[in-house]
Order: structure tokens, then sequence, then C-alpha cells
């Protein structure tokens, strides 16, 4: 037994500016992969409540495969598995399309449920106004969609933010692969993956802030 | 002028308007009464082309409506529609609510178009609920509400599909009023309506509707002391 | 063996079973962790909705910061842990006890999401017709919360099913471990990703079509 293991923050404290980059890193992919997942999973809904079927089957393929397989998984998906086509992403574009596969599969659902909350009477209302469909849904249903999926969709950023993390088994240096690195080079594994819990946990924190923010400035219906 | 010619409307095998021949003139006030399910509805989004139609034609000022090279959207713009339900845009204010389509649709400028909505909405008696969200209007307001956003596409038509039966009764009256005011100010008008005494009161003609056919059609005087068919006989003497 | 022609080349029926058994250890982890996660969850669920402030502001921030901070560096973190606190504890049972304190993390939130959603009306009532607390919890907010938050829970226990995959960072012989191991030796990755994921979606997929049905039948 090693009862003889002392902490030492220090090493730990002198690598903390690579960690602060490495998050900032954590957060612009997982609102890259956000705002990408949020346009295809639009599509998706769309495609699987009306799109030809062959589109409507794929949708529907692509919605189950995020929802009901671990994200981890599906990052290996894109790495061996697009491998086995020849096609050897860089980690960077593997993480990022992991992430928004798994967000847009989640987001997909929500947006379907959103636009079945709104009533079809609003469409109707729209169009006999002289709106064009396009205009009718990107001024009338979508909005409204918004509103209905805000909370939904902040929790998937969230959600986004934590998955990420998993970047480390694929050897992007985000904030976890990041700390993997060092921690292992340093072998002050806990101290780092401390440091790197406490950050994860005040960028949690920050994304929430920020979320209620602007659901208070932007509804106010 | 709006023509109804030979129309037959299904849904898939259920026939619900069977042959119904129509002609609403400018300036004209027409209600239409009838059951529920007799077709009255599917009569005005089939007019609006908001349906697809098997059979006959539909000419507003002499375009069909349902013809394919015909542009829908700028068709719409001559005919103001308010539905049953209040349909006001939940995440709009009552100005934007009406300002919306005018720019978007017509291409009028934000300040044209904020001008045209707050002239409607004072039309209908909405002058101090500019920036209110619908949450915050009653039913009555909100059909209002409806009613100003239609008439801001300046319509030569205006269709109301039983505009007040989502209405608690208290709020009846003043719909009614500003369709009302619609009639007199000239507003060529088609209402689906259940209250009766606007039918008899406000319009030029009633139509009776049963089972998708239009069973009898004449001045409210006729209609309602010496109906012709006795089908419409019967619904009167049920309503009253 | 070398049969570079062969559909099956490198991946043979005896990796089929590989997979299987790999399989068998993501549901043993999943279900022992779901349900000591539960239990403890509907625990600190109550403990939450009983105690407002001091409930709150101690167990709740606790809880909060399991929900706020990524697994994978939680199974990290608290493995070494255990180790230099010199637990020698398998990689199994850690990754059981790690996911089984996120589970109850996750838990005890719908828990407690449940008990408030029968209300304080509804409590008050059954106190009334003379009920005692632990009638009231048994016959009133027992069965009204479970079917208010059955498919939340539903939504936390898959979410950790396929969670768990995360314990082969610790080293544990799961699905997507040995899917991986296989991969590297049969350098087949899209066979055994299909039939790792076919495993995934065997467990997950009809659990929540199950829950979607129940869902809709208690409704109407
Ligand atoms: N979208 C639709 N699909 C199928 N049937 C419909 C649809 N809309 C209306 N109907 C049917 O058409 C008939 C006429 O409906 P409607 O025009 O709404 O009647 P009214 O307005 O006179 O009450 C009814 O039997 C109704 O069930
Ligand atoms: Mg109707």
């Amino acid at each position: 037994m090693n009862f003889e293991y002392t902490f030492h923050w220090r090493p730990v404290m002198r690598k903390l500016p690579d960690l602060l980059e490495a998050s900032l890193v954590t957060l612009q992919i997982s609102v890259l992969s956000m705002i990408i997942g949020i346009t295809l999973g639009m599509v998706l809904a769309l495609l699987r409540m009306n799109g030809p079927k062959p589109l409507a089957w794929i949708a529907s393929v692509w919605v189950e495969t995020a929802r009901n397989t671990p994200a981890l998984f599906q990052l290996f998906f894109f790495s061996f598995g697009l491998g086995a086509f020849g096609m050897h992403l860089t980690p960077y574009l593997i993480v990022l399309f992991g992430l928004t596969f798994n967000n847009a599969g989640y987001l997909a659902e929500n947006f379907r449920g959103g636009f079945q909350a709104v009533p079809d009477t609003q469409l109707r209302a729209a169009r006999s106004l002289g709106m064009s469909a396009w205009q009718s849904y990107t001024r009338i249903i979508i909005p409204q969609v918004f509103r209905i999926v805000y909370h939904p969709m902040t929790n998937q950023l969230v959600w986004a933010v934590l998955m990420s993390s998993l970047a480390m088994i694929v050897g992007f240096r985000e904030l976890a692969g990041e700390t993997q690195a060092l921690a292992f080079k340093t072998f002050r594994i806990f101290e780092y993956f401390a440091v790197a819990a406490l950050i994860y946990y005040a960028m949690v924190k920050f994304i929430l802030g920020i979320s209620r923010l602007i659901a208070w400035r932007m509804f106010r219906y | 002028m709006i023509e109804i010619k030979g129309l037959h409307k299904y849904f898939g095998d259920l026939h619900v308007l069977k042959g119904i021949d129509l002609t609403v003139k400018k300036g004209e006030v027409l209600s239409i009464i009838g059951a529920s399910g007799s077709g009255k509805s599917t009569l005005l989004y089939c007019i609006n082309g908001l349906e697809a139609i098997q059979q006959g034609e539909v000419l507003v000022d002499g375009v069909s409506v349902h013809a394919k090279g015909t542009n829908l959207n700028q068709l719409r713009t001559k005919m103001g529609m308010v539905f049953q339900q209040f349909n006001s845009f939940p995440h709009l204010t009552a100005l934007e609510n009406v300002a919306l389509a005018p720019k978007i649709v017509k291409g009028k400028s934000k300040a044209e178009a904020k001008e045209i909505a707050r002239a409607q909405l004072q039309h209908v008696g909405l002058g101090d609920k500019f920036d209110s969200y619908p949450s915050a209007l009653s039913g009555g307001q909100q059909q209002r509400l409806a009613i100003a956003r239609a008439l801001a596409m300046e319509p030569s038509y205006m269709l109301f599909d039983e505009a007040t039966s989502a209405l608690d009764p208290e709020l009846v009256g003043e719909v009614l009023d500003t369709m009302r005011l619609l009639a007199e100010e000239g507003m060529t008008m088609i209402c689906v309506t259940h209250e009766m005494g606007f039918a008899r009161d406000v319009s030029d003609r009633v139509a009776f509707f049963h089972q998708g056919i239009m069973e009898e059609i004449g001045p409210p005087k006729q209609i309602f002391s010496e109906p012709k068919s006795e089908h419409t006989a019967k619904f009167l003497a049920n309503v009253r | 063996m070398n049969e570079p022609i062969s559909f099956f080349s490198g991946f043979g029926p005896k990796d089929l079973w590989f997979l299987a058994q790999a399989a068998w250890q993501t549901l043993l982890i999943s279900a022992l962790s779901i349900s000591t996660g539960t239990l403890l969850g509907v625990f600190f669920g109550w403990i939450l909705s009983e105690s407002k402030i001091v409930g709150a502001i101690t167990l709740g921030l606790i809880l909060d910061a399991f929900r706020s901070i990524p697994l994978i560096i939680q199974l990290v973190l608290f493995y070494n842990l255990f180790n230099v606190l010199g637990l020698a504890i398998s990689p199994f049972w850690a990754g059981v006890v790690i996911l089984a304190v996120y589970t109850s993390a996750l838990v005890a939130n719908v828990a407690r999401g449940g008990i408030e959603a029968v209300g304080a009306p509804m409590r008050r009532a059954g106190r009334s017709l003379g009920l005692s607390y632990v009638q009231t919890m048994q016959h009133v907010v027992w069965p009204i919360g479970l079917r208010a938050v059955f498919p939340s829970w539903v939504g936390v226990a898959l979410g950790v099913l396929k969670d768990s995959a995360l314990v082969s960072v610790l080293g544990h012989p799961e699905l997507l471990k040995v899917a991986r191991d296989l991969i590297t030796r049969t350098q087949q990755p899209l066979l055994v990703l299909a039939v790792a994921g076919a495993f995934y979606f065997a467990l997950s997929y009809p659990i929540s079509r199950y829950a979607a049905h129940l869902e809709r039948k208690w409704q109407s």
C-alpha cells in the first residue's frame, strides 16, 4: 500500500495558463459543434416530419444512432470507421464531427417536439397574409420553436462541453486532452484532473449564467 | 369580385363541397350559416388557396386561385382572413404582428409598415396596446388584432371564419362591432358565423350550407322569416 | 490464420463471442450502478425536497458538481484518488462506484422534481384525510410522482448505460474497449463498430421505445 503520496499543487498551478488556453479550445469546439448541430438538427427534424421517404429514413437512422449509442462510439466511427474508407480525419475534425453528429441527433428530437407544439393554425395565418412558406417558417414558426427548445438547447450545449472531454481518447488536446498529456508527463494525475474538474465546473456555470441572461433579454413574452 | 364555379372538394374519400356556385360582388357582405361540418370553413380555405380543389374554379378579381401559374402569395394579399382560433403571433408585439406582413410581403419600409400598423390598430380600437404581447390581450382584443393584421395588407376582401366562436360571451360584442364597422366602411366580406343577429342585421345576403351543398341563399329577411328549404328551417329553429 | 479475401478475415465467430461478453460487462456495470445510484438518488432527492436551505447548499452543491464535470474526468480523478488513498480497487468496481454516484446525482434532481410535482396542496390533502407522513408518501407522493418522473428516469438510465462506455478509460474490458482492441487486431473497423453499435442499440432502443409506450399509456 502506498500512503506516502503527497499532493503537489505548484507544478499544476504553473501549467494553469496552458489549461486555461485549452479550455478556450473546449469552448470553441463545443460552440461550433452546437452551431452546426442546430442547423443540421433543424434539417433532420423537418426531414423526419415531412421529407421524402428515403431522406426521412436517413434522418431517422441518424437521430436514433446518435441517441442510442455512446458518444464515444460515435467518435470511434469518425476515427476508425472513416479510416476504413481511407479517410483519416485530424483529431480536431474527429471531435468536431462526433460532437456535431451527436448534437444534431438530440436537437432534432427537441426541434420535432417544438414544431409539434406550435399549432398548425399559425402557419395558416401566416400564409393567409401572403407570406411565402420560407417567410412563414423563418418569421413565425421557427422563432416560436426556438423559444420552446431554448432550455433543452442550453442543456445540450452543456452536454457538448462535457462530451468534448472524450477528445482525450482520440488524442485531441482540448482541456481534457491537455490535462491528460500534462498529467501523465508529470505523474501528478490527481492534481491535474482535480484542477480540470474545477475548470469544467466553472465553464458549465458560466454557460448557464450567460444563457439565463440571454433568455431574460430575448424572451419578453 | 369573387366567383366560385362548380367547386368540388374532397378530403380523401370524403366529399366535403359538392358543387358550389357563388358570386360575391364588391361591397357585398355575405354571411354563411350552417351546421358544424357542413363545409363552411373549407370553402373559405379554398377561396384563399389554403386548400387544393378537385373540380371547378375560384376566381378572385378574374384571377383563378388554383391555376398553375397564379402567384398565390400575391393574390392572398387581396384577401384578409380571420380565423376562429386567435392566431396572433405570440412572439411579436401587437404592433409587430400587424407590421410584419406589410414589410416582408409588400416590401414597405420599416417606418411605413409601422405607420400602417399604428393606424390599423387604432382603427380596431387597440390604440393603447401597441407594445403589448398577445399573451397580455383578451380573446376579443386578440381577434381585433387579427382583424387589424389582415387590414394592414389593404385587402379588397375579408374572410371571417367564426371569428367569435372561441370567445367568452362578454367579448363577442366588441369583435362583432369591429366587423360591423368594416361593413359600414364598404368592405367586401364573407363571414362564416353562428351569430344570427349579425347575419340578419349586417349582411346583404345569407347562405345556408348543409352537408357540402349550398341549400339556399337570399336576403336575410327571406332566409330568416320564410326559408325555402326545410333544412334551413330546422337549423334556424335549433339555433334560436 | 491469414485469409485476405474472405469476408471474415480476422473477425471470426469467436470475436463475436468476445463482444457479447463485453456487452454483458457493459450491462452488468450499468445495472449495478443504475440500481444503487437510483436508490441513493431517490434518498438524496427526498433530502433536497425536505430541507430546502441546508439541503440545497450542501448536498445540492455537491450533486450539482457531479452533473457539471465530465464523467471521464471523474473516473480518472477518483480512480487515482482511490489509489492514492491505498484502496486497492479494481477498475470494474471503481467504475461501478463512480457511475453509481454520478447516477445518484442525476436521479436526485429527477426525484426532487417528482416530489415537488406532487405539490404541497396534494400532500396537505393527504394529511387532512388523516394519513400519516409515511402513508402520504406511500399512497400519494410515490404513485403520482413516479408517473411524473418515470420518463426522465428512463432517460437518465439510458444515459448511464451509454456513459458506462467510459469505464474503458480505466482499462476494464467493457464493450467499447473490447471493440477498440478488436479493431486494432482485425483491422476491420466497420464490421467491429457495426457489431458493437448493434449491441448498444439492442440494449437501449427497446427500453426507450417501451418507456415511450408506457408514457403514452399513462397519459390517456
Ligand atoms: N384537413 C382535413 N382533413 C380531412 N377532413 C377534413 C379536414 N378539414 C375538414 N375536414 C372535414 O370536412 C368536413 C367539413 O369541415 P369544415 O369545412 O371544417 O366544416 P364547418 O366549418 O362547416 O364546420 C368535416 O366533415 C370535416 O371533418
Ligand atoms: Mg368551421
